[in-house]
């Protein structure tokens, strides 16, 4: 089953920006995630669900170029030629990553230099893509910063100086200051309280819908994945069990572990 | 100075000439020329204990070893000067092992192994400079993963460097790293261009002279050939710049050397010298004085020379 319901904005793109088919990979006899085909479209936010252990980590790694799968292509369509990420060569799909794609990780601390201030965190992208301008970088990193909500007088702190919160704002902002096309992330709230998690969320959804982005967001959270996301695909034993448009999967689940997925959502 | 002294008969059957053994010096010499065909490359080689202690200077001396011959004149510097004790061993071992003529002269000298200076004097075609490198990874103290930083040098990923001076920039408003500052040579590789001051990162630049660089416990050779380019890493809006004093030397008067800082007294005296002994004593030589000239004559810190 396939749905696409690209935003209206880049209708006329034709091509989906990611297609993946069939997608495996193994952990020796184990499967990590199994025979997964989808196409994300230029502007889409694709969630990833399921349980724990459920191969959601696996394939983001295998999708956004860190792990490779043992089976299976990941096709790119940023340039005009379609890109089969794992045929280039590394220096090209190390370009490739600093450029035209994002990963936000769940720990700040994966993603980030915390040793290095948060005008240098947001800067890095751009000295990598060649940047040698100190004015123009600094004025870029102030810019993004408080488009992410931190205040310009913490350029110079540190990370660790931060909270949390500010760790994962910051980290989002140095992924989009390259203004990549594709943003994988892999939990983007775990591990922040709830007031802090909303903040974010808006943030998020602001900044997609802004720069129209695609995104792919790993999330064991069904109201992340409600709010933020267009499409979702639910996993269970490392295989896609349902996937569809975010509110009817949520709404009127068909296969049995999403129906039990839903269910079990706490409401207060 | 010049010292000539032949080999004592009893230290001949004891070593091969120039210490290495002749297999040795060729797999140095392999590993030179192609750090000389690719400039700024960091070769792995085969590095030999030496008798003296890793870190004083063991990758230098191998290459020295590997190219010294009968007909050459070494100089040694070790912190800018000739007589500190260093230098005075490693001209020794050379005139005991190798026949080596040696001298202070940078003009005279052939092969010039250094640590901490490139000389005041510029240098000439021919000239041979040997450096003595502790850490020959200019990225190791940001990226600890060698396998890594050896994809970004493959692939010239050098933005992480460039993040290190914003840091500098940002948190004290210049780069503040004065010794060791990075190069990139020939517009591709960035090299670490051993602890000398970035005062002489200038001289590098299109030099005449051949320029080797040895580290011994990192077992790495890399090689700038003759006028190559050399460019220190900098931002367009914050340009390198070399340091500057706001006295001439206290000794010779030079006021474009690089200076060190003595403290003479208790009392919070103290004089500004050329780090380079021999272009100092040159200059005095040819009647340059400088303002503490004479007390330094009078106190005994300075040889009366005529």
């Amino acid at each position: 089953m396939t749905l696409h319901v690209p935003p209206p904005e880049t209708v006329l793109d034709p091509q989906p920006l990611l297609s993946v088919a069939k997608v495996s990979r193994f952990y020796g006899e184990r499967i990590g995630c199994a025979d997964v085909s989808f196409d994300l479209w230029p502007g889409e936010v694709l969630g990833i669900v399921g349980e724990s252990g459920s191969g959601k980590s696996t394939l983001l790694r295998c999708l956004a170029g860190i792990d490779k799968p043992d089976q299976g292509e990941v096709l790119f369509r940023g340039g005009a030629e379609p890109l089969d990420i794992y045929s280039v060569a590394e220096q090209e799909r190390r370009r490739l990553m600093r450029t035209a794609w994002g990963i936000v990780h769940q720990n700040p601390r994966d993603g980030l230099r915390m040793d290095v201030s948060a005008g240098g965190n947001v800067g890095e992208r751009l000295m990598d893509n060649g940047a040698r301008h100190y004015g123009r970088i600094r004025e870029t990193a102030l810019d993004w910063l408080q488009r992410v909500e931190i205040a310009g007088n913490r350029i110079d702190d540190r990370p660790r100086q931060f909270s949390g919160g500010m760790q994962q704002r910051l980290q989002i902002a140095r992924v989009l200051v390259s203004e990549p096309k594709l943003v994988f992330m892999d939990e983007p709230t775990g591990g922040l309280d709830v007031s802090v998690q909303a903040r974010l969320l808006d943030l998020l959804r602001v900044l997609v819908r802004d720069l129209g982005l695609a995104a792919i967001i790993v999330t064991h959270d069904l109201a992340v994945a409600r709010l933020l996301t267009d499409r979702l695909m639910v996993m269970k034993d490392g295989r896609v069990v349902e996937q569809g448009l975010t509110d009817q999967v949520l709404d009127d689940p068909h296969h049995a572990y999403t129906q039990l997925l839903t269910s079990a959502v706490l409401t207060v | 100075m010049t010292v000539h002294q032949s080999i004592s008969d009893e230290a001949k059957p004891a070593y091969n000439y120039a210490y290495l053994d002749e297999q040795t010096k060729r797999m140095i010499r392999r590993a030179l020329l192609k750090a000389v065909a690719i400039p700024g490359y960091q070769v792995p080689f085969g590095s030999r204990e030496m008798p003296l202690a890793r870190g004083w200077g063991t990758g230098g001396i191998q290459v020295t070893a590997a190219i010294i011959g009968p007909d050459d004149t070494l100089k040694v510097i070790d912190q800018g000067a000739d007589d500190t004790t260093n230098a005075v061993s490693i001209r020794r071992f050379f005139e005991r092992t190798a026949d080596a003529r040696t001298t202070e002269a940078t003009d005279e000298a052939t092969i010039i192994q250094t640590r901490h200076r490139i000389p005041e004097a510029p240098l000439k075609a021919g000239q041979i400079m040997v450096y003595q490198v502790p850490q020959p990874e200019p990225l190791r103290k940001l990226e600890p993963h060698e396998a890594e930083t050896r994809k970004m040098h493959a692939w010239a990923e050098y933005g992480l460097m460039q993040v290190k001076l914003y840091e500098n920039i940002a948190r004290f408003g210049e780069v503040t790293t004065t010794y060791d500052y990075p190069v990139m040579v020939n517009g591709r590789y960035v090299m670490a261009p051993s602890p000398i001051p970035k005062f002489d990162n200038p001289k590098m630049q299109m030099s005449p002279a051949l320029q080797l660089f040895g580290a011994g416990r990192e077992k790495r050779i890399y090689a700038v050939p003759p006028h190559t380019s050399v460019r220190s890493l900098d931002f367009e809006d914050h340009p390198f710049r070399i340091q500057s004093w706001e006295q001439p030397c206290a000794l010779c008067g030079a006021a474009d050397s690089y200076l060190d800082e003595v403290v003479i007294d208790d009392q919070g005296g103290r004089m500004f010298v050329c780090s380079d002994s021999h272009h100092c004593e040159t200059r005095r030589a040819q009647g340059h004085r400088g303002t503490m000239l004479g007390d330094a004559t009078a106190s005994g810190l300075v040889e009366a020379k005529s």
